[in-house]
């Protein structure tokens, strides 16, 4: 029996394991799947919780559901991967697991005792965070009472996952805040390292336009050094200074600590790998799908979805002593909730950035890219069943394929 | 993309202000794009650049700001000091490297 481990049974891992296991011949191989966590959160829906759209039903879901009876599950924090020895070390009764390949797929997560401030004595008073499933559910008993004022949130550092959702987080706010009879008391700010609302030129010129319809404000390149939460500041590494009454922070995103300590990771425990086939730049049995891998696209679900896609046709290829493809071309797919009802959408790769037109049959669409309209918000809400039932379970989506397409888009 | 002419060279840039040609780059052309930011190059400096510029030449890519502390020993706060405002883009740009992938 050939043995492949995979570190995270989260969106990537489980994605990666329902497909290797439809693939590969079950007398031959074995695979085996370790998380510390029972529960699979649906992240994307954190998003919502603050706003009272999605409860704990929506997002939590117990893990070993959504794998395959034959695939092995461990419940265990993992304390360090041996790639010179072929082998992964479990805090579970220091129990030692052998492979042939790793799959690294233990994302990435909010480090907010990265930026001093923040979890001292204000943490979860007048500083929040909705990058977890507790962080979202305290900004909502948060908000509910709130009774006005400046509400900033701030990017630490990029990358972070979705990287789109501090900016639905404020068009939602807009909305929430109009709804309830109290957005002229409410001043919305977003601060960020980046230049510009977001990181692509095209995207960026109507997010920022309709931030400034909307009379949310933008202060860009601002990098966080600290936070003063007595005096409720933040503070830049050039000492300009932002006050605020609410802070949603998005933390620092890091990579897990033990891709760090198994000398796996770069500066932010990322694992580098070659960018169209994940296979490690280091170990040619090891590969990273999902956040967990250093690569220059979004960190975003939709991308792990079409990255393991290439990825289990490649390692099917690989196994068999074939040459891999370069498959994976970043492609990446995000819905932008943008509120009252209606989305953007955005499809882009490493060489191609978001354009308009109709996804994902030009011309014809149903969805709108690079524009604002109905049908992206219930693309948007549709996402989620997609996710647990189409996505999770490795099952292709119709008519969207991994690699970008330039069809039905406009350019100029 | 613009050409301008530097220390009486015509030197190629992108719409960013990120060089070309990686090989249009001398001592001489990385003092005059800091002197148009502002920017006199001192020792310091010096050590941040030729550390971006070895970094790219193992990785192939612009080291984040992250990065840069991390593995030159300068800190955050110092790169602020020696290149305000964006410090990973500015050292890239006089550097002649491209623009860090960090932010996507
Ligand atoms: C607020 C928010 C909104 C988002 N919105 C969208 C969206 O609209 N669309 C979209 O496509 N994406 C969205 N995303 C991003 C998406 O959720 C992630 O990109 C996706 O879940 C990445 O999958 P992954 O498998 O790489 O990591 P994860 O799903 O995070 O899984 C990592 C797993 O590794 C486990 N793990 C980590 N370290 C260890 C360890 N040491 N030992 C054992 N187990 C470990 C964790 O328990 C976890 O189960 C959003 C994310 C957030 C936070």
């Amino acid at each position: 029996m050939k043995k492949i481990l995979i570190l995270g049974a989260g969106t990537a891992g489980t994605m990666a394991a329902n497909k290797l296991n439809h693939l590969l011949n079950k007398q031959e191989w074995q695979i085996t799947v370790v998380d510390q966590d029972e529960t699979h959160y649906y992240q994307p829906g954190f998003l919502f919780i603050p706003f009272g759209i999605y409860g704990e039903q929506e997002v939590v879901k117990p893990k070993k559901r959504f794998l395959p009876a034959n695939v092995q599950l461990i419940i265990s924090p993992i304390q360090l991967i041996e790639p010179e020895k072929n082998r992964v070390i479990l805090e579970k009764e220091n129990q030692i697991l052998e492979y042939d390949y790793l799959i690294i797929a233990t994302g990435t997560h909010p480090r907010p005792d990265q930026t001093p401030g923040l979890t001292e004595e204000e943490w979860r008073k007048s500083i929040h965070d909705f990058y977890t499933y507790e962080g979202a559910i305290a900004l909502r008993n948060k908000l509910k009472n709130w009774q006005g004022g400046h509400l900033v949130v701030n990017i630490m550092e990029m990358p972070i996952k979705c990287p789109v959702a501090p900016l639905e987080f404020l068009f939602l706010a807009d909305w929430y805040f109009t709804q309830r009879q109290m957005r002229d008391r409410v001043k919305l700010t977003l601060v960020t390292p980046l230049p510009g609302a977001f990181t692509k030129p095209k995207a960026t010129q109507l997010l920022s336009q309709m931030f400034t319809e909307r009379g949310i404000e933008v202060v860009p390149e601002f990098y966080t050094e600290r936070v003063e939460p007595a005096q409720k500041l933040l503070i830049s590494y050039d000492e300009e200074e932002v006050p605020y009454d609410l802070l949603v922070t998005i933390p620092v995103n890091m990579g897990a600590d033990v891709i760090g300590r198994s000398g796996l990771g770069d500066e932010l425990n990322h694992v580098p790998v070659d960018k169209h086939t994940f296979l490690s730049t280091k170990y040619d049995n090891i590969f990273a799908l999902g956040d967990a891998a250093s690569l220059p696209t979004s960190k975003a679900g939709s991308v792990a979805h079409f990255a393991v896609e290439a990825f289990a046709e490649n390692f099917i290829r690989y196994v068999n002593g074939r040459n891999m493809e370069p498959n994976f071309d970043g492609h990446a797919n995000c819905f932008i909730e943008t509120g009252y009802g209606k989305g953007i959408l955005i499809d882009f790769n490493y060489d191609v950035e978001p354009l308009p037109g109709k996804f994902p049959l030009p011309g014809i669409g149903p969805f709108t890219l690079l524009q604002e309209s109905r049908i992206n918000h219930w693309g948007k809400m549709m996402f989620r069943w997609l996710y647990w039932n189409m996505l999770l379970p490795g099952r292709e989506i119709p008519f969207i394929s991994n690699q970008m397409s330039l069809a039905g888009k406009q350019s100029d | 993309m613009t050409t301008l002419e530097i220390v009486g060279k015509q030197v190629e840039f992108d719409e960013e202000g990120f060089l070309k040609n990686p090989d249009d780059w001398t001592r001489e052309l990385a003092e005059a794009l800091a002197a148009e930011m502002g920017i006199t190059l001192t020792p310091k400096h010096w050590q941040v650049i030729e550390f971006c510029r070895q970094d790219f030449q193992r990785t192939g890519e612009s080291p984040t700001l992250r990065r840069i502390t991390k593995e030159s020993g300068v800190t955050t706060k110092e790169l602020y000091k020696l290149f305000p405002k964006g410090p990973a883009k500015k050292v890239a740009r006089i550097a002649g490297l491209k623009k860090p992938t960090g932010c996507i």
